[in-house]
């Protein structure tokens, strides 16, 4: 992991410091509310349906095992709402209703504190931290380099990249130290902190492209030339939100070493002419798409002056490159063979298939790694009775027990919302799943249906339209027979609870999105998205399916979905292990949104049912 | 930086070699010749076309004379725009000079090169 140096690790005190003096002069009325909002906002902190939340950063999703129990002390120490707040919430959460099951079970709104929350953007959010108290958590975070610098207001925003960044198999180049180096170049950055929208930029260096950088305001791929030199693949003006964009690619080829200069031009054009008139149409997407051509020509004009004129004072140096990339040196990790060893294996090999449960869990949720020997371990916090990524302070503080016993004291946080072990001795994974399991995280469901994405939607999020999170349960319980999960295969279903899309829905194979109607919770349904991954192809939206549906309607919306992909699927050609059929996101692409939408328009309930 | 009250600044004009430059204009299209001070201005505070404008001022066009900051002005924003190459910054009436003076106090460095130090951090410490 990245080293911080002194100079890193007192810039973070500061920013605590300058929080505190904010925060301060704001309950002193020396600042007006509309004033103390962008600064707050650009610190973390939101004001909720019920609360404020917090959004501390986790730079391009690495996590230390130390930071991880911080987080851990946060949710014990300060996620505590009182207990009028919480029967109030949760009694004004109670009057949207339940949402019925086939077995005559209904799932409602259970409001619960005391935990960390995994974000699609890699960061971990609370929910219940009084705003009197922010200071003193900024100061805890800071007290192991953690912050919430950025994560929220029109500013550039937390990095993100490929959770298997650095140990990834079919990595181009390692993307980490190009993410702290543009962490370092955008933290306070004095000319883009009032931008006119958001700004988000990911990071990918491998083959695959696992950081969804079509969907980002800025998408880098690190790629080589035909002579071996290395540089980035420059995608600009992506998002989702109402408007669905997939971003163009604005240069095939920049040098590495000239990344911030040309950011600065894509930004700075962005800030001169990026609609502020309307926060919808605010974002670079908008920009880009209006003006084409004539904004990538101002993006060229200001870069070669910045680089001619100004002569790059952001070139990257070799020497920043190489210090930056020796904080990111493979932990040392004992690779000399165990007596374990050749058990393990053998113990791999008979449970190779599906057939067991150490199998499964081998099947989903170890993934290859560089390193032969290794192996990276995802952690599944997708498990009944849990909202999608949401970690209990004792949860987080085994997980990070778990780091420091089996991967050099290292997590990330993965954009799908769980925790990963990147550094996992290959002989320790019988050990590490024994442990996981214990601690109910090692659910083998790592890219299947349960597998989802939700954001907290509105049980929380004061902008929601709907509530994601029962949803989500209702899901969950449905499908909780293993068997059926992997027959199902590999589906992404993502669920925001408003058009914001912090549940990525257009970027699901089933995409749900929440939206209100007459004061009451519906949601319209996607088919087909795709965020760029081999799994799912070409990043593009999903097609909706149709007019939305009740909450009460969802679940079984959801399970004719799935049925009628099992019943028009193709078995694949290859039979070596038992038939195995085309993934549900092929066979939409092949069949198309049709079937899929005469079988959600028959599950549909009598209107007066609607409302039950 | 230099920060004045409100009741303190006067609107300049062409003939005294002052510009006033709206948010939405273009700063490289501009003759400098003889200009001595150029008036940047924040409709709103959150709006931050101004930044950019006083930074291409200082590190395209190498101008050397006032940029003064006038509008909106937070003085949670005086630090990022002296860092852009504002010096004179009009604060609205009956703020507090000490909380603004505090501001200047925190950080003795950042990560980018800007209008005070032109190269980042990284360049500066190797």
């Amino acid at each position: 992991m990245y080293q911080y140096t002194a100079f890193d690790q007192q810039f973070i005190r500061l920013r605590s410091q300058q929080f505190r003096d904010q925060l301060e002069r704001w309950q002193a009325g020396k600042l007006a509310e509309d004033e103390f909002r962008p600064l707050r906002l650009q610190n973390g902190w939101y004001v909720q349906r019920y609360a404020p939340m917090l959004r501390v950063a986790v730079p391009y999703g690495e996590l230390s095992s130390t930071q991880l129990r911080v987080l851990a002390r946060v949710a014990r120490e300060y996620d505590q709402p009182d207990a009028t707040l919480l029967a109030e919430a949760q009694a004004t959460q109670e009057k949207l209703g339940d949402i019925p099951l086939h077995d005559g079970r209904r799932i409602g709104t259970k409001l619960k504190y005391g935990y960390g929350h995994f974000t699609t953007r890699t960061n971990v959010q609370f929910n219940w931290i009084p705003l009197t108290k922010a200071a003193d958590v900024m100061d805890l975070l800071a007290s192991a380099n953690l912050h919430g610098i950025q994560t929220s207001g029109n500013c550039i925003r937390n990095i993100n990249s490929d959770a298997l960044a650095g140990i990834a198999e079919d990595e181009i180049a390692d993307p980490r130290p190009f993410c702290e180096i543009l962490r370092q170049w955008s933290t306070l950055h004095p000319e883009f902190a009032f931008l006119p929208r958001k700004f988000k930029i990911s990071i990918n260096g491998a083959r695959e492209d696992r950081a969804a950088l079509g969907w980002y305001d800025v998408g880098l791929q690190l790629v080589k030339d035909d002579a071996g030199a290395l540089g980035f693949k420059v995608r600009v003006g992506g998002g989702m939100g109402r408007t669905p964009t997939i971003s163009p690619v604005l240069r095939e080829f920049l040098p590495w070493n000239q990344l911030m200069n040309y950011l600065e031009a894509v930004i700075r054009v962005y800030n001169r002419y990026g609609r502020r008139d309307n926060s919808w149409k605010a974002r670079i997407k908008i920009l880009v798409k209006a003006e084409g051509q004539a904004y990538i020509d101002q993006v060229d004009e200001e870069f070669r002056q910045i680089v001619e004129v100004e002569g790059g004072p952001h070139t990257i140096t070799q020497a920043e490159l190489d210090r930056v990339t020796a904080c990111f040196q493979e932990p040392a990790i004992d690779l000399s063979p165990s007596d374990a060893e050749a058990e393990t294996l053998a113990l791999l090999r008979t449970a190779g298939g599906e057939d067991s449960e150490f199998g499964r869990w081998v099947h989903r949720n170890v993934l290859p790694h560089r390193q032969p020997q290794l192996r990276a371990v995802v952690l599944s916090f997708k498990r009944l009775g849990y909202a999608p990524g949401d970690a209990t302070a004792e949860q987080m503080e085994a997980a990070a027990d778990l780091a420091d016993r089996f991967s050099a004291g290292e997590l990330r946080v993965t954009h799908e919302q769980n925790l990963v072990l990147p550094w996992v001795r290959r002989d320790q994974l019988p050990e590490l799943w024994k442990a996981a399991r214990a601690l109910g995280l090692a659910k083998p469901n790592i890219g299947l249906l349960t597998d989802m994405i939700a954001c907290p939607g509105g049980d929380f999020c004061a902008l929601a339209n709907a509530r994601s999170l029962p949803i989500a349960e209702a899901i969950t319980e449905r499908y909780q027979d293993l068997d059926e999960l992997f027959d199902l295969g590999e589906i992404d279903l993502h669920i925001s609870g408003c058009i914001n899309s912090c549940g990525h829905h257009h970027s699901g194979h089933i995409g749900i999105l929440g939206v209100d109607k007459d004061g009451k919770e519906w949601y319209q349904i996607t088919l087909g998205g795709a965020d760029g991954s081999h799994l799912s192809g070409p990043a593009s939206p999903g097609k909706i399916i149709g007019p939305s549906f009740s909450a009460a309607e969802v679940p079984g919306v959801i399970e004719a979905l799935l049925t009628t992909y099992r019943n028009l699927r193709q078995e694949l050609p290859d039979h070596s292990q038992g038939p195995k059929y085309e993934t549900f996101i092929d066979t939409v692409r092949r069949v198309g949104i049709d079937p899929f939408k005469a079988a959600a328009n028959a599950v549909r309930l009598p209107s007066d049912a609607v409302s039950a | 930086m230099k920060i004045i009250a409100a009741s303190a600044h006067q609107k300049g004009n062409e003939s005294q070699n002052i510009l006033e430059l709206p948010n939405d204009a273009n700063p490289l299209a501009l003759d400098l010749a003889g200009v001595v001070r150029i008036d940047l201005h924040f409709p709103k505070f959150s709006d931050g076309r101004a930044f950019s404008q006083a930074r291409l001022l200082r590190g395209r066009l190498k101008f050397t004379g006032e940029i003064r900051a006038t509008g909106d002005v937070l003085i949670d924003q005086l630090v990022q725009m002296a860092r852009c190459g504002f010096d004179v910054a009009v604060l609205r009436e009956g703020v507090d000079l000490a909380d603004a003076q505090r501001q200047f106090d925190r950080f003795s460095a950042f990560y980018q090169g800007d209008a005070t130090h032109p190269l980042p951090h990284f360049r500066e410490a190797a």
